[in-house]
């Protein structure tokens, strides 16, 4: 029995007169880690919900066509009766967990199914050991973190051992540590206890070495059902917003099959003779003259700066210090990237900065008004219309005019993140723009859009400080990087040295290349390689 | 709520029981104006607090109160015409009519302000001693709509508060701080409701795939005897409502506030408010006693 089938499945919201599924006809088997791809309102968060039984027992709607999951029928059983066989994990953790503490968040599901106290006791004990999460059970889940959080409703998707999980976008609010824990649970799930995974996600590269097969969704349609290397193979041809880097690194390079993972590539690159075998996975510290020892930047006088703080500090009521004694500066025009793991304090740096949040110690100056976008655009929309938040010229300046009258509600998230954009923009020109994590759930095309909007208020001459998980955004955009830590930063260097020098903190451009040439992006390596098959071919 | 094997007995009894007793203290303080049994309710319930450890929750729950209540008294004062001990004469005040300012007008004013602030504090104790998770558990079956609402309205508690926090703070990230005056409070208020909305709607939808509808009895074997802890407590929520049938039943402790206060307070009407004391922190006390024993 298959774990999850589609039949000519099409299904409308209601009150929308376009479908948002068109005639899906698929199936996973039972063992299958499938990943689900598309471009933002592809259908990917309405194809995961169809087959938990939201859809349309909770959304309403039309649907025609079937969905059986684990031989049970969405059109008999609701998300209650199809639990049993289907785990769902949605993308908003706060909006994950229903109980107050996460060992009764975890025997939730169990005891909604009838079983004995003592197997209840033990499917949280197991799922609890399972996902390394025991230490937590007696915790408030209003104390824990993001990563937490999400780990715990992955555990209350699973402690009823189903035999398919579906999960929407679960890495999205993580930093890369925890998202990439996340991708490694899942795949020892899918091996050792045999449970088929259907996850949709932006960010390919992160799952797309672990998957069996990669379904792209366009306009609610089932565009290519292939193995990773193959469905990476049709982007490149019909959608390159969703080659990995490592596919448009070799893309760049003119190498083919495009590598559906890091270990691929470098095992290519390896037999084609362009990656030494013993390369590092890790850039080696450039070479610097003896005596003396990089220090992290000093923070330049206020009149120089477009924004400067010192000796900036934050602690919790509780305590707990957020902020130690921070020294920053950001010349106009500069691009800079904080990067830290969940909890770091960048949220809290970009918050102060903002003028939002008073330190406990130190000051803030800055040359003029400085602009701040928040994680969620949604919290900037208080109009009933698009055209209510900004004025036209602002609305035609971002490519919102078709949108105009439309609530901001129900507009696409790429197209919210700019409406948020332009409202924190609008009026005087700002002297620094903020953003933080301003990619995520952000798709490809969406988030080169926002890369040129940054690099032209850059040109401007304002500053820019981004505060995010996404390498790849950093690289597109930064010309230097503060890593944050323990409240302190601990190391503030050009982009190129931070994200070729590490892995957690490194893009997958570099992670391929070893961190070889200190290149980042798929252009910078591409270019390397090149380089090299010329030295190589030279007679 | 926290209900670890170290906590206190208000704490470590089913969330039924503890429900019933706090719901008895606040069924006293609706049905009784007499002062001297709102200062016993209040006397219970701020003891219950202090003897569970949770007398923090009361506080907060007091301060929100006394604004609230102090408003009550004076609009009482202001506006009731009742009561023979004139303070101030007014005369002829339109739309209101003669206005007259009365000593009993303010007097009962002031007693709907206690009132308020001990109905207040017993739904705090209510709140801080019965485990939500719990009622979700019990009530799935019996009142499956109004479990949901519960579950909904206590998990929203948090997200929305955050929610809030951060739009409040989005609003003053804008250039002209979402604009001023009352359509801009309208505006914020919309907004908040309508995030309110999604939130509420996400979270129902996580109970749906949890299983929450599909109403399955736990098994028989499963159902646990009452503790020490649920019987001391069960008997002290009796204990209260039986004094409550029968002090409303007999008419106990009269109270007429107009034309002249007519509070009836006797050695009866002391010893009733005696007993409701007693009884509502016997089980605190009696079983924390057992307890380290």
């Amino acid at each position: 029995m298959s774990a999850l089938v589609f039949e000519r499945f099409s299904y409308s919201y209601p009150g929308s007169d376009r479908p948002a599924l068109r005639e899906l006809s698929l199936t996973v088997e039972p063992g299958e880690f499938v990943v689900c791809a598309g471009l933002s309102a592809s259908g990917k968060s309405t194809l995961l919900r169809a087959a938990s039984g939201l859809v349309p027992h909770f959304h309403g709607g039309e649907a025609s066509g079937s969905v059986i999951v684990g031989g049970i029928s969405t059109r008999e059983h609701g998300p209650g009766g199809l639990a049993q066989v289907a785990g769902t994990l949605l993308q908003d953790p706060e909006t994950q967990v229903v109980m107050q503490t996460v060992g009764a968040e975890l025997a939730f599901p169990l005891e909604n199914r009838g079983l004995s106290r003592a197997a209840v006791a033990r499917g949280v004990e197991e799922i609890a050991l399972t996902l390394s999460i025991a230490t937590l059970l007696e915790r408030p889940v209003d104390q824990l973190s993001g990563g937490e959080l999400q780990r715990v409703a992955l555990g209350a998707a699973l402690a009823a051992r189903p035999s398919l999980v579906l999960l929407d976008e679960p890495t999205s609010q993580l930093d890369p540590v925890s998202g990439d824990e996340l991708i490694w649970i899942l795949r020892r799930l899918n091996e050792e206890w045999g449970t088929a995974v259907l996850l949709a996600e932006h960010r390919l590269e992160r799952c797309l070495a672990h998957a069996d097969r990669v379904l792209v969704l366009s306009d609610g349609e089932l565009v290519c059902d292939a193995p990773p290397r193959e469905m990476l193979g049709w982007a490149g041809e019909h959608q390159p917003a969703l080659q990995t880097p490592a596919a448009r690194l070799f893309e760049r390079a003119g190498l083919r099959p495009p590598p559906a993972g890091v270990k691929e590539a470098r095992a290519t690159l390896q037999s084609h003779g362009l990656l030494d075998p013993a390369a590092p996975l890790t850039a080696v510290e450039p070479e610097r003259k003896p005596g003396r020892p990089r220090r992290p930047r000093r923070a330049q006088p206020a009149a120089q700066s477009a924004l400067s703080c010192r000796g900036l500090s934050f602690d919790l009521p509780s305590g707990a210090a957020v902020l130690r004694g921070l020294d920053l500066s950001l010349q106009p025009g500069e691009r800079t990237a904080v990067m830290g793991r969940n909890g770091a304090g960048k949220s809290t740096l970009l918050r102060i900065l903002a003028g939002l949040q008073e330190p406990t110690e130190g000051k803030v100056s800055s040359e003029g008004r400085v602009a701040l976008l928040m994680q969620n655009p949604g919290d900037y929309l208080i109009h009933e219309r698009v055209d209510g938040e900004v004025g036209a010229e602002a609305l035609a300046e971002f490519g919102l005019e078709d949108v105009a009258a439309s609530h901001p509600r129900d507009i696409s998230g790429g197209q919210r993140q700019r409406l948020a954009l332009a409202i924190v923009l609008s009026g005087d020109r700002p002297s620094v723009v903020l953003l933080d994590e301003p990619t995520r759930g952000m798709d490809r095309a969406a988030k080169g859009d926002l890369i040129a909007r940054l690099n032209a208020l850059s040109a401007a001459g304002t500053a820019v400080l981004v505060a995010t998980h996404d390498t790849e955004l950093v690289a597109a955009v930064a010309e230097r990087v503060l890593l944050l830590s323990g409240g302190r930063i601990v190391a503030d260097a050009p982009t190129a040295e931070v994200l070729s020098g590490g892995w957690h903190f490194a893009t997958e451009t570099a992670r391929v290349l070893g961190g070889q040439g200190q290149a980042c992006t798929p252009e910078q390596g591409g270019a390397l390689l090149r380089a090299r098959m010329t030295i190589e071919a030279a007679p | 709520m926290n209900a670890g094997s170290n906590s206190t007995v208000l704490l470590r009894a089913r969330s039924s029981v503890c429900a019933l007793y706090g719901f008895a203290l606040v069924a006293f303080a609706l049905a009784f104006t007499h002062p001297l049994i709102l200062l016993a309710v209040a006397a219970a319930t701020f003891g219950a607090a202090r003897l569970s450890g949770v007398q923090r929750q009361l506080r907060g729950a007091v301060r929100f109160a006394i604004p609230l209540a102090l408003m009550l008294a004076v609009i009482n004062g202001i506006l009731i015409r009742d009561g023979v001990t004139v303070l101030w004469r007014f005369g002829e005040l339109p739309p209101f009519g003669q206005l007259d300012l009365t000593g009993e007008a303010f007097a009962y004013g002031f007693l709907l302000a206690l009132r308020v602030v001990v109905i207040i504090a017993a739904t705090a104790l209510l709140v801080a001693i019965v485990d939500p998770d719990d009622v979700l558990r019990r009530m799935r079956r019996s009142a499956f709509r109004s479990a949901l609402t519960a579950a909904l309205a206590t998990r929203m508690i948090g997200v929305l508060t955050r929610d809030a926090r951060r739009m409040d703070q989005a609003r003053r990230c804008r250039p002209d701080a979402g604009g001023s005056g009352r359509r801009a409070q309208l505006l914020m208020v919309g907004s908040v409701a309508a995030g309110a909305l999604d939130r509420a709607v996400d979270v129902a939808a996580t109970l749906e795939l949890r299983g929450y509808a599909t109403r399955v009895a736990p098994p028989r074997g499963d159902i646990l005897p009452y503790s020490r802890a649920d019987r001391a407590v069960l008997a002290a929520a009796l204990g209260l409502i039986a004094l409550l049938c029968v002090g409303v039943g007999v008419g106990l402790a009269h109270f007429e506030p107009y034309p002249r206060i007519t509070a009836i307070t006797g050695a009866t009407e002391l010893l009733y408010a005696a007993l409701i004391v007693l009884t509502a922190l016997a089980a605190p006390l009696i079983g924390e006693r057992g307890r380290r024993r």
